[in-house]
């Protein structure tokens, strides 16, 4: 299966490191597609969160809804955030990969966590306002269902950026040797993957809801 | 629970103890329940005070820490999986006989209280799937499928020990709530309101939620690991179509853990935040909506039962084909088969709430659903048949579940499709119909298929067969036991008994409560010889040793090793050829075939991971149980803080050299030459040692 | 457009140097090849960002600034969705119709299937319940 193009070597989802780092590169065969598939299940999860979601749209009891309450404002820049933070990612991705340098590599690197706690910080803002406005959970059912979705994708983003300074700690101790190299490229699928959970989150829960 | 809550126990009092309420307030019925719980509180402590005990007087900690609790090999895991398996087992078949006496007695009033037998059908159903028989079948994954696809081990070795530790956990706080009761009784269902706080407040339900999270956790892990060896790990030459059933059950097994867990995830995730942060979820006012609950949960459970089955059919389908003689036939109708299966049981969940009010015609789509996969079932049934038809059959133990199986599982399949019509349903809904209809499917079906597997497999883990006189024993008052207990249900369902009944008073019920309760006598005998068996065998290992490694003169590659496997199982990664990989060897003459040269083998080093994370899930569900929050907290941190650090070790594996495996491999082939060759009609002998005469020499198929 | 394109070439002129001494190491691997596979991952995360951009700021402008009917912009918010979910499994997480990346497509459209089945089960049972027996609860 080895061919000398560097490109057709993928074996798993996600950027591939290539020949160039053999030893990482095939170590994530087994280690990216566990991760990957380890995903897919976690998207059930918020699959069904989502449906659960839908289901509670009329279980206001009373209490505001989602016109009441949901930000068009915040839902944009929290977007904008996770999206540059994507973009960042893939280009600490690519120093990696390209061996341009550790000061690139960790530079986007904190760029993308410093993008990442600023969503968080944005989002917990926006449940601030949020609950002093009378959408806190026990409020509804409609409320709980809110509070049991969008938080449990902050959660995750929270969970990632942690990740994130564990490998800063590994590469202080380790550089930047092969399970930094496979640490990386599994986080990396996460917060790619966390901007899709996104996308729907935004489109279904705040513009779907806006509008 | 005390009303007021202190900073340390949480709401942990002294009425948790069992006894309390007997003390407080004597009464003929709180004497009778606080006995018998307080003797099963006192076979806990002393069950696990004898454990210690006899492990410090033997000096063995050293050997269970080193060798055991810390090993990340396949077949240790598995092993150990199957240890908590039986284990649990036996406490659930105690409740179940407790409940049947419950009922022949039951006639106006009985001797259990509401409560306590509450408190018996929930346990004993939340144990028999996600403590027995989850652990039970993983076990037997982990243990034989690396084995049959030529792998050394798991893709990820050490995250199936943290598999292990969370189960491990899970069964550590069923165990600790009869000490420290009450368990919850909502059933293994859980079903809200019932379970809500202002229904439930107890400490009970949340027993149940962090057990049942801890193993649903366990198993996605599990599946994962599983499906990833599957696709990336097999032996040079061992593609997806020349895998033995087995591991394609296994595949299926794991795609549904994979898609199947999340659902009971969210249900038991979104259960736990309403009664913990008072979130509205599923509660009866606030805009709450239970029946989504139901619908998520089964979205599991429906897929759940063929997670259940699907390890089962892969045994027996390695149990006919090497007890027949035969290739398995319609190998790849079975294939097929499994995988359709798999896909269908993702469309059928709403089967087990045909009553909750929706139209009729989603009620038809899921019916017509549910009896579509009696197809590919049926598909399998015959394939079986088949593969016996013409074969030299021999009746061993294995054999007789398998055809007890065969018999008892197709009538439980009928039953499955008379509760598939919904019209029907309404009628025998929540009766004892379905309950004997489920446990017609896990009994004769799971359990058998699990208890053939480790009968067969015993011998490759630990180089002695299971004595076969008691095994007959075990497996024939299985099958009549089950008979009795479960057949007579069928009837009191149809006379309109419902289920999780503690008492009735319509004396027609009670000839059948009594056959029943007999039945489950009987099926307390099998579990006896089943220890019985156990014991004699160990008594006599020497006698019955097989080192030799092919007892059974088997098919597939795990016989291709010694008994007991050395750690990293092959020396060499076999080359496979065909389907039925190892008797293709033998067929040809040369099974183990050694190599002109051994490589170093590398092999991942023991780590605390599984142990840390088992620990702190104890405690951490224990902590919330209780509302202990500094102890959920704190051990919140440490299993954070033991992952963090995990991440920093470098050199986790050590290298086995060349010399020593070929020293090892030379002893063997020294001992097989000096083997006596046994024909097929001494395999339960004391004679077998594990080599069986060569396929042309013995009996030809 | 352009300027991604440009960019993405400018970084690659500056790294040139860097990679000097790294490709000492690489066996097998021409420089052409690495370069051209470089330029092509760049190009990749530029292509990404641009679309995802894009498939952005047009469900949020019409939200916020295009009145219509809401089934209307429910439908567009939706097809921007799920054609900005495609873009990033594409151009980010490298999804492709390529050989070797099927197994990740199957997995994914398996899981798009199971997803399918259970949401859209959910939302039919439990809307024909409500629809039945709880008015209340359909929004
Ligand atoms: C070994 C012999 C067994 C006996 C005598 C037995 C007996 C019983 C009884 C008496 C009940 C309560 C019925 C009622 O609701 O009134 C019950 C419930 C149940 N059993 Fe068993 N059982 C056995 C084995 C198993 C096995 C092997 C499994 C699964 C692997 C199992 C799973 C369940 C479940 C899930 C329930 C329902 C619990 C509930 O109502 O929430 N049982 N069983
Ligand atoms: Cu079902």
């Amino acid at each position: 299966m080895t061919t000398h193009t560097a490109g057709a070597s993928t074996r798993h989802p996600g950027l591939n490191l290539g020949e160039p780092h053999e030893e990482a590169h095939s170590a994530n065969e087994e280690l990216v597609f566990g991760f990957w598939v380890f995903m897919m299940s976690d998207f059930i999860i918020f699959g069904l969160l989502f449906a659960t979601y839908v289901t509670m749209l009329g279980g206001t009891a009373g209490g505001p809804g989602p016109s009441d309450l949901l930000e068009m404002k915040g839902a944009f820049i929290e977007t904008m955030l996770l999206l540059a933070s994507s973009f960042t990612f893939g280009m600490a991705s690519l120093s990696l990969k390209y061996h341009q340098g550790t000061a690139k590599l960790i530079g986007w690197l904190v760029v993308t966590l410093l993008l990442g706690l600023g969503f968080l910080a944005h989002e917990l803002k926006d449940f601030h306002t949020m609950i002093s406005e009378g959408g806190y959970p026990s409020r509804s059912g409609y409320l709980s269902a809110f509070f049991s979705l969008v938080p449990l994708h902050g959660l995750h983003v929270a969970g990632a950026c942690l990740w994130m300074l564990a490998i800063f700690g590994q590469m202080a101790v380790h550089r930047i040797d092969t399970q930094v190299k496979t640490g990386l490229t599994r986080l990396a699928i996460l917060w790619h993957f966390l901007d899709i959970v996104w996308i729907v989150i935004f489109s279904l829960v705040y513009l779907g809801g806006l509008t | 629970m005390t009303d007021e809550s202190s900073f340390l126990l949480g709401r942990l009092g002294w009425d948790a103890l069992p006894f309390w309420d007997m003390i407080q307030n004597p009464t003929r019925e709180s004497i009778i329940n606080g006995i018998i719980a307080s003797g099963a509180a006192g076979m806990v402590v002393l069950g696990a005070l004898a454990a210690a005990a006899l492990i410090t007087w033997y000096g063995k900690w050293k050997v269970l820490w080193c060798d055991w609790l810390t090993s990340v090999d396949h077949k240790k895991i598995g092993i150990m999986f199957i240890v908590i398996a039986l284990l649990m087992l036996l406490r659930a078949v105690i409740e179940a006989a407790f409940m049947r006496a419950q009922q022949a007695f039951g006639l106006g009033g009985g001797f259990l209280s509401p409560e306590h037998y509450g408190q018996l059908f929930t346990t004993h159903g939340t144990i028999m799937i996600f403590f027995m028989a989850m652990p039970f079948l993983t076990g037997l994954i982990n243990f034989v499928m690396p084995l049959q696809i030529g792998a050394r081990d798991l893709s990820f070795p050490v995250l199936n020990s943290v598999s292990f530790g969370l189960t491990a956990a899970g069964a550590a706080l069923m165990m600790i709530s009869l000490v420290l009761a009450p368990f919850s009784t909502g059933g293994w269902t859980g079903y809200p309101p019932f379970t809500e706080l202002q229904a439930n407040p107890g400490p009970g339900v949340d027993y149940w939620i962090w057990g049942v999270t801890l193993s649903t956790l366990s198993s996605t892990f599990s599946g994962i690991n599983f499906a990833v060896t599957i696709y990336k790990k097999r032996a040079p030459g061992m593609t997806l179509m020349r895998m033995p059933l087995f591991c394609w059950t296994a595949l299926c097994t794991s795609i549904l853990m994979i898609f199947g867990m999340p659902p009971l995830t969210v249900a038991t995730g979104l259960l736990a935040l309403d009664r913990y942060l008072d979130f509205h979820m599923f509660t009866a006012d606030l805009g709450g909506n239970m029946m989504n609950y139901i619908n998520l949960f089964w979205a599991f459970g429906h897929p759940e039962v063929y997670i259940l089955i699907l390890p089962a059919f892969g045994v027996f389908s390695e149990v006919f084909s090497t007890f027949s003689g035969k290739r398995l036939y319609g190998y790849t109708a079975l294939v097929i088969a499994t995988m359709a299966i798999a896909v269908l049981s993702f469309t059928v969940w709403l089967h087990h709430f045909f009553t909750m009010g929706q139209s009729a015609h989603i009620n038809a789509v899921f019916g017509i659903a549910t009896m579509l996969i009696g197809i590919p079932t049926g598909v399998k049934i015959f394939d079986w048949m088949l593969t016996m038809y013409r074969g030299r059959v021999r009746l061993t133990v294995p054999m007789v579940y398998a055809v007890g199986f065969l018999i008892l599982f197709s009538i439980g399949g009928l039953s499955g499709i008379i509760l598939a019509t919904p019209s029907i349903d309404y009628q025998i809904h929540n009766s004892l119909f379905l309950v004997a209809h489920f446990h017609n499917m896990l009994i004769p079906g799971l359990l058998f298929g699990m208890l053939a597997g480790y009968t067969y497999w015993f011998s490759k883990a630990f180089g002695f067969q299971l004595d076969a006189r008691w095994g007959y024993r075990a497996a024939w008052s299985w099958i009549v036991g089950f008979m009795l207990a479960f057949f007579p249900l069928y009837a009191l369902g149809l006379l309109g008994m419902p289920r999780r009944t503690v008492a009735f008073f319509d004396p027609v019920y009670l000839p059948w409560t009594i056959a029943a309760g007999l039945g489950a006598l009987i099926i307390l005998y099998a579990i006896v010889c089943l220890m019985a068996q156990l014991w004699v065998s160990i008594k006599r290992r020497d006698a019955l040793a097989t080192p030799g490694g092919d007892p059974w003169d088997g098919r597939s590659l795990e016989w291709d090793t010694p008994s007991p496997v050395p750690e990293y199982n092959f020396p060499v990664l076999p080359q496979v050829n065909s389907h039925d990989a190892f008797y293709r060897q033998k067929c040809d003459g040369a099974p183990h075939e050694s190599p002109a040269r051994y490589e170093p083998i590398t092999i991942p080093k023991n780590t605390a991971m599984g142990v840390i994370i088992g620990v702190s899930g104890t405690a951490v569900g224990f902590g919330l149980t209780w509302h202990m929050w500094w102890l959920a907290l704190a051990f919140s941190a440490v299993a954070l803080v033991a992952m963090i650090a995990r991440g920093f070790a470098r050199n986790t594996t050590w290298t086995l050299d060349a010399e020593a495996i070929e020293r090892q491999q030379r002893a063997w082939a020294h001992q097989l030459e000096q083997f006596e060759p046994i024909t097929r009609q001494w395999e339960q002998s004391e004679a077998n040692r594990g080599v069986p005469v060569p396929p042309n020499e013995g009996a030809i198929q | 457009m352009r300027a991604h394109e440009s960019n993405a070439q400018d970084t690659q002129t500056l790294d040139q140097n860097t990679d000097q001494n790294t490709q000492a190491q690489q066996r097998g691997h021409d420089d052409e090849d690495l370069a051209r596979e470089r330029q092509r991952d760049f190009r990749s995360y530029g292509w990404g960002l641009f679309l995802s951009l894009v498939l952005t700021l047009i469900p949020f402008g019409v939200a916020a600034f295009v009145p219509l009917p809401s089934i209307a912009h429910w439908i567009i918010i939706g097809e921007c969705a799920v054609v900005q979910i495609i873009v990033h499994f594409r151009f980010f997480l490298h999804i492709s119709f390529s050989r070797n990346t099927r197994e990740d497509l199957q997995l994914i459209l398996f899981t798009v299937l199971i997803i399918t089945i259970l949401a859209g089960g959910t939302l039919w049972i439990l809307f024909d319940l409500y629809y039945r027996m709880m008015p209340g609860m359909a929004p």
